[in-house]
């Protein structure tokens, strides 16, 4: 999956599932502030991006994946 | 010993979504029984249920609120929300003095199923999700309410199996009677989904009239032949006499009388003598004459056995008296761990509005219903005073006496 492709799904399905405007996830930005998520609802944020990308984020890596693009980073290196 | 005063009532159920539409429900004997074509696909002897829509509460409450409930805690949301405006409890007073909570539950199957289905397709537990723990803990409904409406007294969930709710609002009472709460939230939730009743289903306890389901649901009538499962919750908050008055609270109500007891045999066969006993204590606790109880409101849920032994447990009690006797379970199904709470609140509704709804479907009694007097047709009629009971596997009995307040 071509990276832009990513992005646009990443986007899209976290703006949705945890009810943001799209428009403000932009790559620098920090995922858990963004999307105001807990330590319970990044649970669901992995199951998301498993059930979306069939990819699942182990929880060492987890750690690593602060930013968005830290996320397509991720994505496009698993895909 | 303190008052106990009921200040607001709230539902949500397969006869409406409001105390309004439940009341003009209850008066017009509608039955809120259906056929459920996906229980029959899924192997259920019978796919008899309550229809009950479930609450879409996106944009009410947040993602993540909604993500820790099942359709049972967002049932006793909304009936709380509209016991709490009725009460004229606002999120301030909720925030500054300690309000308990004690609400009826007994299952949370669904989560739990789909959480183990997850499990065992994808072997990795995290992708049941974040909410699936909270969803599916028999004490779901009170964690949800306590931390959503902020609530800072007692937080527990009663489970009594078909009496959890009764005994939830007379636990609360007792709370209330010795100074230990000034209010308690109390009420009843009952999940509807197939899961939720399929091994229910499985020892043929359910009417299989399917050919006619709003006919299916019969408590009293010599033809019954069995229950059918419902559900939703009501919310009936209850609070001490003076507190109440000082706070300029609407007073509908005062709760008499709470008895209960055991029946310490079958698992699933009541008998007489528990059911009587938690009548009398009830009774005995209210102080009154027994002839003031102008309606009671039986629990008679369309089997054989109980409706036959709760006939006979009410004859032990009144004896000739001709006392209204009615089974709501006739329009609603069996609410089960619901059912104590939304009873009191179907009694309130007829008692504030001068009528008894019909018994649905009562067309021939049976030895022990005949000595009873049941209404088939709604009964136009002033009372001040009312007797309700619930009874649950294992033998837990649960009786409430309630008295209008004008």
């Amino acid at each position: 999956m071509e990276k832009s492709e990513i992005i646009k799904k990443v986007n899209a399905v976290l703006a949705e599932e945890f009810e943001v405007e799209e428009s403000i996830i932009t790559p620098e930005a920090n995922i858990k502030k963004t999307l105001q998520l807990d330590s319970l609802s990044l649970v669901d944020m992995v199951v998301l991006i498993e059930s979306e990308f069939g990819v699942k984020i182990q929880p060492a890596e987890l750690v690593k994946v602060q930013t968005f693009e830290a996320l397509y980073d991720y994505l496009a290196e698993k895909l | 010993m303190k008052r106990v005063v009921i200040t607001g009532m709230g539902i949500w159920s397969c006869l409406g979504k409001s105390l309004g539409e439940v009341c003009e429900s209850l008066y017009n004997g509608k039955s809120g029984i259906v056929l459920d074509p996906l229980r029959k696909e899924m192997g259920f002897r019978s796919g008899l249920t309550a229809k009950v829509d479930v609450p879409d509460l996106k944009g009410v409450l947040s993602r993540s609120q909604r993500a820790y409930m099942p359709e049972q805690a967002k049932y006793a949301y909304c009936a709380t929300v509209e016991a709490l405006r009725n009460a004229r409890i606002d999120q301030d007073y909720l925030d500054t003095h300690d309000v308990g909570l004690l609400y009826g539950n007994d299952s949370a199957v669904e989560p739990a199923v789909r959480a183990v289905d997850t499990i065992r397709e994808k072997r990795d537990t995290t992708l049941c999700g974040s909410g699936a723990i909270f969803q599916s803990m028999n004490s779901t409904v009170t964690m949800n309410l306590g931390t959503i409406f902020h609530l800072r007294g007692i937080n527990l969930t009663v489970s009594g199996a078909c009496a959890s709710g009764a005994h939830a609002i007379g636990l609360g009472a007792l709370l209330i009677q010795t100074g230990l709460q000034d209010m308690v939230v109390c009420g009843g939730a009952q999940e509807v989904n197939p899961f939720s009743v399929g091994s229910f289903d499985g020892i043929s306890a359910f009417s299989v009239r399917e050919d006619a389901p709003e006919k299916a649901s019969r408590p009293f009538d010599r033809d019954r032949d069995g229950l059918v499962p419902g559900g939703g919750a009501a919310t009936v908050i209850i609070e001490e006499y003076e507190h109440a008055v000082r706070r300029g609270a609407p007073i509908l109500a005062e709760i008499l009388g709470y008895g209960f007891s055991s029946n310490g045999e079958h698992i699933s066969s009541p008998n007489v003598e528990g059911p009587s006993k938690s009548l009398r204590m009830a009774i005995e606790r209210t102080g009154i004459q027994i002839d003031e109880i102008g309606y009671i409101n039986a629990h008679a849920t369309s089997t054989h056995v109980g409706d036959t032994n709760e006939a006979k447990a009410i004859y032990n009690v009144f004896g000739d008296r001709k006392i209204e006797v009615t089974s709501t379970k006739s329009q609603t199904g069996h609410e089960m761990w619901m059912a104590g709470a939304s009873e009191i609140i179907y009694s309130m509704l007829m008692m504030k509005n001068d009528f008894i709804a019909a018994n649905l479907n009562f067309e021939n009694p049976d030895e022990d219903s005949a000595k009873l007097l049941i209404p088939n047709r709604r009964v136009e009629k002033h009372f001040d005073t009312f007797l309700s009971n619930s009874f649950g596997f294992g033998g837990t009995n649960a009786t409430l006496v309630v008295r209008n307040i004008k």
